[in-house]
Order: C-alpha cells, then sequence, then structure tokens
C-alpha cells in the first residue's frame, strides 16, 4: 500500500491565480476564477443601457443578457477614487456585476492571502476578500459579491426600464476559463 | 472610598512614546517593537485614522495615525513605528503607531483612569516630575471588537508554498 505524500498537485491547489488591474493609478486583485470576461468598454457600449440613480451614482450602465441584467460598477466611484479614464470591463462569475476598471497589469499567482486586520472595521470589509504580498508590495484582493448589496440590487432591479429584445456584442472579449 | 478616588497599582513597566512635544505611556507588555519607518501601502477604505500596512516579519500591520485625537493634529515628521498588540474581543493583532522620538523603558505604579478621564486613558503615571498618560490602545485604535472573522471577507486562504 502506498501512503499518498503531498504532492506537487495538492501544492498547486493551495494557490491562486490572479488578476492584477489598475484603477485610477490604485493596483487591485482579483481573483482569475471569478472573472468570467474581460471586455473593451467600446465592445460594451452598444449593448449598454444608461441607469440614472442619484443615490448609487456608481452604476451607470445595465447590460441585458436574456431575462438577466448585468449591472456595471465604475470601481473607481465605489473605491471613492478619482475619476478615471476606464479601458476594461470585468463581467464578474456567479454575481451580476461587471466592473469598468482602467486596465489590467498582468496575472500572477497568490501564495498566500491574509485577512484584512481587524482595525478596518467598515465597508472595506465587504470590498477585500484579504490583502496578498506580491514582489514586496501589498495588494487588497477584492471580493466579487461585495460590489453590490442585496438593497443595491433590488434598488437597481426596480429602476429598469421594460425588458427588450436583448442585443448583444461579442466582439473584443475574451472568455476566461473557470 | 468615592469613585473618584484612584486605586494605586503595582509597580509594572512602561514604554514612554514621543508624539511631537507630548509623552504618552502604554504597558510594556502590549510592545512587540520599535522599527524604523518603512514603506507604507495605501488602499482605499473607510476606517478613520489608518494610513495603510506595512510589512514586518512576513505580516502585513496597519499603520494608525493616533496624533490627532492625543495632540489634535497629524503628525509633521515619524521617526519610528511602534509596533504594539492590540485586542479584538478574544484575538489579538499588531498595529503600528507612528512616534516623533526615541521611546524609553522605565517601571512606575499606574494610576488607573477615572470616570472622567477619556476611553483611551488607562490611567496615569508620574516620571521625573511629570504625569503622563497611559494608553489604552483597544480604545485609542480602530476596531469592532465584536467583529467576527468567520464572514467571507475575512476568511484566510493559507497557501504557503
Amino acid at each position: 500500500m502506498r501512503v499518498a505524500s503531498p504532492s506537487a498537485k495538492s501544492h498547486a491547489a493551495r494557490t491562486e491565480q490572479i488578476i492584477l488591474f489598475r484603477v485610477s493609478g490604485q493596483v487591485f486583485a482579483v481573483s482569475s476564477a471569478s472573472v468570467q470576461e474581460v471586455r473593451s468598454v467600446d465592445s460594451l457600449s452598444g449593448a449598454a443601457t444608461e441607469i440614472n440613480l442619484p443615490t448609487l451614482r456608481k452604476v451607470r450602465h445595465v447590460v441585458r443578457r436574456g431575462d438577466k441584467s448585468l449591472y456595471v460598477v465604475n470601481a473607481a466611484a465605489h473605491f471613492g477614487l478619482p475619476a478615471s479614464s476606464a479601458g476594461l470591463v470585468f463581467v464578474l462569475r456567479k454575481t451580476r456585476t461587471a466592473l469598468l476598471v482602467d486596465g489590467m497589469d498582468k496575472m500572477a499567482t497568490m501564495n498566500r492571502l491574509q485577512a484584512l486586520p481587524l482595525s478596518y472595521c467598515h465597508e472595506e470589509r465587504q470590498w477585500y476578500r484579504g490583502l496578498t504580498a506580491l514582489d514586496q508590495n501589498v495588494i487588497p484582493v477584492v471580493n466579487p459579491e461585495g460590489f453590490l448589496t442585496a438593497d443595491e440590487f433590488a434598488l437597481l432591479d426596480a429602476s429598469l426600464p421594460p425588458l427588450e429584445t436583448p442585443e448583444e456584442t461579442a466582439s473584443s472579449s475574451t472568455e476566461l476559463p473557470q | 472610598m468615592t469613585q473618584t478616588q484612584t486605586i494605586e497599582l503595582a509597580s509594572q513597566s512602561f514604554v514612554l512614546l514621543r508624539l511631537g512635544e507630548r509623552r504618552f505611556a502604554v504597558a510594556a507588555i502590549q510592545i512587540s517593537e520599535l522599527v524604523a519607518p518603512s514603506r507604507i501601502f495605501r488602499f482605499p477604505h473607510r476606517t478613520p485614522k489608518l494610513e495603510g500596512v506595512i510589512l514586518r516579519r512576513g505580516r502585513i500591520v496597519p499603520v494608525c495615525d493616533v496624533a490627532d485625537t492625543l495632540l489634535g493634529k497629524g503628525l509633521s515628521s515619524r521617526r519610528f513605528y511602534l509596533i504594539a498588540v492590540r485586542h479584538y474581543g478574544i484575538k489579538s493583532e499588531w498595529v503600528a503607531l507612528p512616534v516623533t522620538g526615541d521611546c524609553e523603558l522605565i517601571a512606575a505604579e499606574m494610576t488607573v483612569s477615572g470616570e472622567a478621564d477619556a476611553p483611551h486613558v488607562a490611567g496615569w503615571i508620574s516620571h521625573n516630575g511629570e504625569v503622563i498618560e497611559v494608553l489604552n490602545l483597544d480604545a485609542l485604535t480602530p476596531g469592532d471588537d465584536g467583529v467576527s472573522t468567520s464572514k467571507p471577507a475575512a476568511v484566510v486562504l493559507e497557501a504557503r508554498p
């Protein structure tokens, strides 16, 4: 009988692929597994409908996909950063959220995710899964489910105009493997 | 004995720290180390007093500027970070406090604070003719003592190679 040893496979399973992206000069990370698509802003413009909720300025557009509404969150507005020129949209998996970011820096492997220190005790606890040290830098790892609350989704759903025939623009998109 | 009367405790060790023109004390048992300022990593958040984090011995340590609360103004310069233990309920973590001068270890008897004192004052000590506030870091620095680390946002993925 052979005893299973901690193999390279199990070692690899303990790391996580992340995408480093930039918003207003600030670098963030998101798990690549939680990003379904990366699209250029231009490719999305034809499919997006404008939303104007004064209480929720970070969401200005919705993309209808069948019966599903995908809310586009401006990451700069969400994090309270200065407005910037967004170039990419991350369509996030398992949420009805897409994230407007300036650009993608690179992909990397995260070996360790440290919980956000307990001194941080406000909304940021929902924003981030934690922090990771990468190349002597500390980078916040965003929580894909932390961009919109259930109340905000309800508010957005209620504000939507009647459903029209959806037209999707498929150009310039990159489907990421799960 | 009235409530305003103070209680004398046995002599214990304190670290004296300097913030601008004033000196404060922290129980030595709460102090981890005094380190030279290093790069602060900043990211968006909504918690007051927190400047960012530093990397220290592989740990990510929040930097908490308490000068505003204690002096009524921010620090124009900083010489060291005093790394101290902050308790959050049953948990504890390091916090880095910027200080403007050398620190000193002394032994003194603390008079515990009274009801009239601010929550961040744990007590008072007398040293070289000066009466010095002993700081209660748990009250002085931000943090939710009832914070649940089982929330998804705080789950730690340990994946050390």
